[in-house]
């Protein structure tokens, strides 16, 4: 098999390029159905029977917390890459995934406990959805910090894929272990909303949602990721050539 | 198959033999669980009610944080004196060593643990009856916090000051087995059924042993080159 | 007798930014000794350790005996005897301890056979005594007696004669030769040069840049 068209894919000024064409095809399309997802949830869908307009919090939160459990996916996939095929860039990709599934992680604590605050009455209360999404944060804040711990940028790359493989394994496991913890402890009395019936108007607005942040992850990842490609490559002939023109 | 058994046994024998050489940094962990144990009474309430509530909690956040505290030594000097590369370099495979290093590191570091958490829930006025359970949920959870330990540690090798970083590596990951350790523990004291949580301690247990040494292993190669 | 050759082709090899060996070459064969010299920092230790597979060259490679040492890792590793900058010593365990332990994960070893290498590297004396207690070229004898025990073909050796006395310098050297002799390959870093018969030895200096 011919695997020149890997080594091609994966040479830094090639994914630069590649990077920097394809980042409007993912940024314009996220910001037009981000804007027409919050103008249907915000104005368009009927306030809930129970929650009334404090609901639509949803439509900030839930894409924020599917995200921010994609990027992990996405970091541990890139580092397994880089460390397996060697590929400097994949470790270019999970470095840049790091921060912003970590802002995603702290967009979904905050509008979960904004959400929380009428419903529950606090801020924060241990609902198992929050904590193996605290505990996320943790995993993200370690995988940094190990990061800048470490001077040689290719250990520093190697080390941390090693962790954000090990992490990947136990995110599935944090979530049900919390699960299964709150199942023991649950107060009856806290959920006081049952299974919400959601109604197409509702549901729209949402689905554009899911959609748009993923594209939104997209376009920030490819730039984070241009700029970190430049960062590793600084010394190489090809990245005075970009500068320079 | 016998030659790597031998290796093994080495291993864990050179590190048993060199724990018994140098004790104190033995006992430092458990001395250190011992104390944290003692400042809860103090901090909330020698009431025995209150005390046996929280007993679970005060038991595996201490073993946590103590084992944490020996987590930090057990690559540290063999990756100071070479002793690592010469393991990467044996033509043995540097995750099997890496696992028996890790059995000689729970030999010295949980199992004590586990023995001793009856004297501190025996503070905490928990009742006897307790106690075979207690020492059971502890010995079978630290060996996957044990494991846990060894990739993270492998990760920090030549960070200097890694304490911190440590603990901010290995105590998000050991959450289920705070959870279901902490679990078990509890139904220990209540005298109710164990099954449930120790079935799951036992499970990450073996998760453990087969995937966490290979990580180690790529760690420590990581942290060498 | 088994002839062994060992051969880096074009190595480059970075740490952190710094790309410290440019295109390097080399090749080493049955009862030859190639010695790297060079200043500090021109990567003496860092061609060793790509040599041994502790490190990844960013392109080129190293072969034993016309294959990559990466293909099969753990043939390769049994085949050498690798002495660091540090004795890998342990200052609570004595001599001939230290020795059981280190080599037997390699090879099952009597005690015997560590008495006869501790004599040879004249180490009898202090064989039982904690090796916390030794000075530092006393720690090196004890573990030039680790690198006889292994009874590899290859030897790489980073500064083994570092704080060794004149008697213990020409100690290296025998050793040296004698491995020459029984058809080794030895790979040494040195600052100064070894005492060793011309014959085989080939030089390969690393400029510091």
């Amino acid at each position: 098999m011919d695997w020149t068209w890997f080594h091609r894919f994966g040479s830094p000024p090639h994914l630069y390029g590649l990077a920097g064409k394809l980042t409007p095809w993912f940024a314009w399309p996220a910001a037009l159905l981000i804007l027409a997802g919050l103008y249907g949830g915000l104005a368009l869908a009927p306030p809930d029977y129970q929650q009334g307009d404090g609901f639509r919090i949803i439509y900030v939160h839930a894409p924020s917390a599917w995200l921010s459990l994609m990027a992990y996916t996405w970091m541990a996939a890139a580092a397994a890459i880089g460390l397996v095929w060697r590929m400097k860039v994949a470790h270019a990709v999970a470095a840049s995934c790091a921060p912003i599934g970590a802002w995603f992680t702290v967009a979904a604590l905050c509008t979960g406990m904004l959400w929380g605050k009428p419903m529950w009455g606090t801020y924060w209360v241990w609902d198992p959805r929050l904590t193996a999404e605290l505990v996320l944060l943790f995993l993200y804040l370690g995988y940094i910090g190990l990061r800048s711990a470490i001077e040689d940028p290719q250990r520093a790359d190697r080390a941390s894929a090693v962790l954000a493989i090990v992490g990947v394994v136990n995110v599935p496991i944090v979530r049900y272990s919390v699960e299964w913890w709150n199942s023991i402890h649950q107060a009856p009395s806290v959920m006081k909303f049952g299974k919400p019936s959601i109604s197409w108007p509702m549901l729209t607005p949402l689905l554009i949602m899911f959609v748009g942040f993923t594209l939104l992850f997209v376009a920030l990842m490819l730039v984070r990721a241009r700029g970190e490609i430049l960062r590793r490559e600084r010394q190489s002939r090809w990245v005075s050539e970009v500068v320079a023109q | 198959m016998s030659d790597a058994w031998q290796a093994a046994k080495l291993v864990i024998e050179r590190d048993l033999r060199l724990a018994f050489r140098n004790r104190g940094q033995l006992l430092h962990p458990l001395l250190f669980f011992a104390i944290v144990t003692t400042l809860f009474p103090l901090a909330l309430s020698p009431e025995p009610s209150r005390l046996r509530d929280v007993a679970p909690a005060v038991l595996w956040v201490g073993a946590l944080l103590s084992s944490l505290l020996a987590i930090e030594f057990l690559f540290r000097e063999d990756a100071q004196d070479g002793t690592l590369e010469q393991y990467a370099l044996s033509g043995r495979s540097l995750t099997w060593l890496l696992f028996a290093k890790t059995v000689s590191h729970w030999l010295l570091a949980g199992l004590p643990l586990a023995l001793m958490s009856p004297v501190a829930a025996y503070g905490l006025a928990v009742s006897p009856d307790a106690m075979p359970g207690i020492i059971g949920s502890v010995a079978l959870g630290t060996i996957a916090l044990s494991l846990l330990g060894a990739v993270s540690a492998g990760l920090t090798i030549g960070i200097k000051r890694g304490g911190a970083l440590l603990s901010l590596l290995t105590l998000p990951l050991a959450v289920p087995l705070l959870i279901f350790g902490a679990q078990a523990t509890a139904r220990a004291i209540e005298g109710g059924n164990m099954a449930a949580p120790m079935y799951f301690l036992g499970a990450f247990a073996v998760l453990g042993i087969t995937l966490a040494p290979l990580a180690a292993a790529a760690a420590v190669r990581i942290s060498m080159e | 007798m088994l002839a062994h050759r060992l051969t880096g082709d074009s190595l480059h090899v970075f740490r952190g930014e710094r790309h410290v060996l440019r295109g390097l070459s080399f090749a080493v064969t049955t009862g030859e000794y190639l010695e790297v010299t060079g200043g500090n920092g021109a990567g003496k230790t860092s061609l060793l350790r790509t040599i041994v597979g502790l490190v990844h060259a960013e392109s080129g490679k190293v072969e034993w005996n016309g294959r990559s040492i990466h293909a099969e890792a753990s043939a390769f590793h049994a085949q050498l005897s690798y002495l660091g900058h540090e004795s890998p010593l342990k200052g609570d365990l004595t001599p001939t301890e230290n020795l059981r332990f280190a080599v037997g994960i390699r090879r099952s070893i009597g005690s015997r056979e560590i008495a006869e290498a501790l004599a040879e590297v004249a180490a009898s004396g202090f064989a039982d005594r904690p090796v916390r207690t030794l000075s530092a070229g006393q720690r090196r004898r004890v573990a030039l007696a680790g690198v006889l025990l292994a009874a590899a073909p290859l030897w790489v050796l980073d500064e083994p004669a570092t704080h060794l006395d004149a008697a213990g310098q020409a100690l290296v050297g025998r050793l040296v030769e004698r491995q020459l002799a029984a058809g080794g390959i030895v790979v040494a870093a040195v600052h100064a040069p070894l005492p060793v018969a011309e014959a085989g030895t080939r030089r390969l200096g690393l400029s510091s840049k």
